[in-house]
């Protein structure tokens, strides 16, 4: 940490008291934190539990009700991205804010230069950005248009264009979500450099991980309140994820079970696009009962055709798609649930559920026209209710009852409402896509809890999730899917998470060395 | 001011929205009133009688506010899906079209079976007019809006073309008019000596089936899904393709109807002024009922009394009756912030 000439490392943000509602919801509870020049604070916290809304008051998105922010020893005026920016504070978002079609240079740089300068002085600019580029190890191509880049290229543009703007102040809001391993390991030793030359930096997370590899304080948010903020080498993952949640946690462990015969199979397997390179490259897998297949891959590889392929939305192009030993023709989603597909969709909100329409109506949205549900065309509307309080019990939904609107349901609840939906009629196989995504830590072990009891309930599982934790801790068997292609399956544990980082980025010719290590 | 939105929305402050737009409408519109010189109170007042002050004026209101439920339900069931459908005008007139080509004495039917068949003809016309636009929707994804839209201009066209050609009336003195439908095709009258019909009748009929299919039926399940979720619904297995062509086959068949009913029920035969813009005022119908069937009825009764109460004012002050349609326009405007009020609230800061 960098010190100032008293010997103690200089407060360079100190925030006090910082309240926040929004109706009724207490967003952020008196929250006080200070942060030191050349340290790394995680700010760790499930979801809803105001991470973002301090950071956006930090910024200037949010105006806090009480409290005050002070920078580098002088009070920040509140409300305002600008002043933020001035007085050194930069913010690379969840979702990044790069405009497309321009270059990197040009991203970096819009906004900077005056108005009524009839000519910019690109050259000096180019300089400084690759200068900033190379004492940071953030390497970009400043000619590149923005579209073409990846996403952690497009991330390092996030952080140079911080940085470009003098931020001694970096906040990153969840920034290892879409990134590789490798990539992440990247972005950390970037922020070491970062720290070494004394700037400071908060990152928003819920993943332990992220916060034991980069951070040196975290500081655990739960429903808005500050609950703890430690030494990161004082503590542990137990104990933080106990902060986190509120109470303790048991992580789901997968007992071993045989697996039985397969459930579903695909076999050269091509889905087309639109343009150019099929979202589906003739790919071969077999999931069988009592199994958890996981699908590795950085997002846009062809997890979401896969997915589309067995929820019956698309259609093969080619190869065979079998389910339970019958091939499928004429897959559609109606057809899949009768075949006794579970299908948990990686957008909940927009593909999942209904939300203007109550729990009961989204309850009974995959069999309405079952005799349990509609009699000649009228619905039975005290069954289905009745129905819907028991999925509601069993599932333990935290809602008003059958009548709530789904919208106001959270993530998590939703999710439950999702399983129950699917899994309360036993499935033979359920296709998991990307089914914790945004889901806080108490959820997210119940949903993997409920999944593996189906699987030793008889059913398969094939797990798709960006989140190669999650993979591990719950796949017998992993592939990689890249570009639309997939690996062989690997059982789980044959392959270090860093063989699994160069597979999800392409690199298949290490396959043969980790197939021949068996 | 920011707005914010409500975790719900009670059910009194749903009722209470278009009662607050309409009352804040006819204050709005009272400036205008006061600015021709005319006494605002004893004007409303006058138009008020005008609208509901005798057997004759409650007649004509109820009259007028037929055909603009049934364009209003149009609409509704349409919007409800997400279907855009702005062309219950043309539908509207293609149902006209069959009502008089089929009740022109064509078939020689006791009326007990005539009425229904001509009626059945002008819902078929009207809807396969709107599952031409449906289809090119679903099929290629041609908006709607602009379609639905123009091919109001289409029909009107058609059907001027017909009516100087091959249907024009040999004894019509030359005017551009078809010959009328045959006695046995016309709608019996629901009150002696005035010009209420049936199809008022028929059209509540229609709102209280509408709403019980929309709450009750799983026909109605689905649109609701499918007009809120699209890609959820097609997610649970719904016919989604299939359920906009219904929908679509059943909006425009209630607007065929309300030409049709229009036809058989007061004009007696086909005319290009059959409709002072029925198929328009029922988009603001629906809106204003917030696309709920039984509101349609409400809103339709509310916006006939405007249009016969505003005539009436008309004739005994000097305040034109165009101010009929400025107050409409103006209660949809205020229904839609009071619309937008009910999901948000105003919060300062």
């Amino acid at each position: 940490m960098a010190l100032s000439a008293t010997g103690e490392p200089e407060v360079v943000l100190r925030l006090v008291g910082i309240t926040k509602r929004f109706g009724t919801l207490l967003a952020n509870d008196s929250v006080s934190l200070t942060l030191h020049a050349g340290e790394v604070l995680a700010l760790l916290g499930e979801n809803g539990a105001g991470k973002t809304t301090l950071m956006n008051i930090l910024f200037g998105h949010y105006v806090a009700d009480e409290g005050t922010i002070e920078a580098f020893g002088r009070p920040l005026p509140p409300g305002s991205p600008r002043a933020a920016l001035e007085a050194g504070i930069g913010m690379v978002h969840q979702h990044f804010t790069l405009a497309d079609n321009l270059s990197v240079l040009d991203n970096v740089t819009v906004g900077t230069e005056s108005l009524w300068r009839i000519r910019s002085d690109r050259r000096a600019a180019r300089a400084r950005l690759l200068e900033l580029a190379q004492r940071f190890g953030l390497e970009v191509r400043p000619d590149a248009v923005v579209a073409d880049l990846s996403v952690g290229e497009r991330q390092r543009v996030e952080i140079l264009k911080a940085l470009y703007r003098d931020a001694r102040i970096l906040i990153l809001d969840e920034p290892t979500a879409v990134l590789t391993p490798q990539e992440s390991a990247s972005l950390f030793d970037t922020l070491r450099r970062l720290t070494a030359d004394g700037l400071a930096v908060v990152f928003i997370s819920h993943k332990m991980n992220e916060v034991f590899a980069a951070s040196d304080t975290v500081a655990v948010l739960r429903a808005g309140k500050l609950v703890a903020t430690h030494a990161t080498s004082d503590t542990d993952r137990t104990r933080l994820a106990e902060l986190m949640v509120g109470r303790a946690v048991t992580p789901a462990a997968p007992q071993p079970l045989a697996a039985g015969e397969p459930v579903l199979e695909l076999s050269h397997v091509t889905v087309a696009s639109d343009h150019g390179r099929p979202l589906l490259d003739a790919v071969d897998l077999a999931v069988r009962r009592r199994q958890v297949i996981g699908i590795a891959g950085v997002s846009g590889n062809g997890q979401t055709a896969l997915a589309e392929l067995v929820s019956g939305l698309v259609h093969a192009e080619a190869g065979s798609v079998t389910l339970k030993g019958a091939p499928v023709e004429r897959a559609d989603p109606a057809a899949m649930i009768r075949l006794g597909v579970a299908r948990i969709p990686e957008d909940r909100h927009s593909a999942g559920l209904v939300g203007a329409m109550t729990v009961w109506e989204n309850l009974i949205a995959e069999r309405y026209r079952a005799p349990a549900f509609s009699r000649l065309g009228i619905l039975r509307r005290g069954a289905a209710r009745t129905y819907a309080r028991r999925v509601i019990a069993d599932f333990d939904v935290r809602c008003p009852g059958p009548e709530a609107r789904t919208q106001t349901l959270s993530g998590g609840n939703m999710q439950k409402l999702i399983l129950g939906r699917t899994l309360a009629h036993k499935p033979d196989l359920i296709l998991a896509s990307q089914p914790t995504r945004g889901l806080d830590i108490g959820a997210v072990s119940y949903v993997h809890g409920r999944l593996l009891e189906a699987r030793a309930a008889g059913a398969g599982v094939l797990l798709i999730s960006e989140d190669l934790d999650e993979i591990l801790a719950l796949a017998d068997s992993i592939a990689v899917i890249h570009r639309g292609r997939l690996t062989p399956l690997l059982p789980n544990g044959r392959a270090s998470i860093s063989q699994l980082g160069l597979l999800m980025a392409g690199h298949w010719d290490i396959l043969p060395e980790i197939l021949d290590a068996a | 001011m920011r707005l914010e939105p409500r975790a719900d929305s009670p059910l009194a402050l749903q009722v209470f929205a278009p009662v607050g737009a309409v009352v804040a409408a006819l204050a709005l519109c009272a400036a205008l009133v006061a600015w021709t010189g005319a006494p605002v109170l004893r004007a409303y007042g006058l138009l008020i009688e005008g609208a509901l002050g005798s057997r004759f004026a409650l007649t004509e209101t109820l009259t007028r506010a037929t055909p603009l439920i049934l364009t209003g339900l149009a609409v509704a069931v349409a919007f409800r899906a997400k279907l855009w459908n702005i062309g219950a005008e043309g539908q509207l007139y293609m149902g006209a079209l069959a009502a008089v080509v089929v009740g022109g004495g064509m078939l020689d039917l006791p009326a007990w079976l005539l009425i229904p068949l001509v009626l059945l003809a002008g819902m078929a016309a009207g809807g396969v007019t709107l599952l031409g636009p449906a289809v090119l929707k679903v099929r290629f994804g041609v908006d709607e809006v602009v379609t639905t839209l123009l091919l109001n201009f289409v029909v009107l066209l058609l059907v001027s073309m017909l009516l100087e050609g091959p249907l024009k009336d040999p004894m019509g003195m030359g005017w551009p008019q078809s010959a009328p439908v045959i006695a046995a095709a016309e709608l019996p009258k629901l009150v002696a000596r005035t010009r209420l019909h049936a199809g008022l009748a028929i059209a509540l009929g229609l709102a209280v089936l509408l709403w019980l299919m929309d709450t009750r039926t799983i026909w109605g399940y689905e649109n609701r899904a499918v007009g809120a979720n699209p890609r959820a619904a097609a997610f649970a297995g719904m016919p989604v393709t299939w359920i906009m062509l219904r929908t679509a086959l059943l909006s425009g068949g209630l607007a065929g109807l309300a030409g049709a009913a229009e036809v058989c029920g007061l004009k007696g035969y086909l005319t290009l002024d059959l409709s002072p813009g029925f198929g328009y005022s029922g988009i603001v119908v629906a809106m204003l009922a917030q696309l709920h069937p039984l509101g349609v009825v409400g809103a339709a009764l509310f916006i006939a009394a405007v249009f016969v109460g505003a005539d009436a004012m008309s004739r005994a002050m000097p305040v034109p009756n165009y101010i009929a349609d400025v107050m409409v326009a103006t209660s949809l405007l205020c229904m839609l912030v009071a619309g937008l009020l009910t999901r948000y609230r105003l919060r300062r800061g």
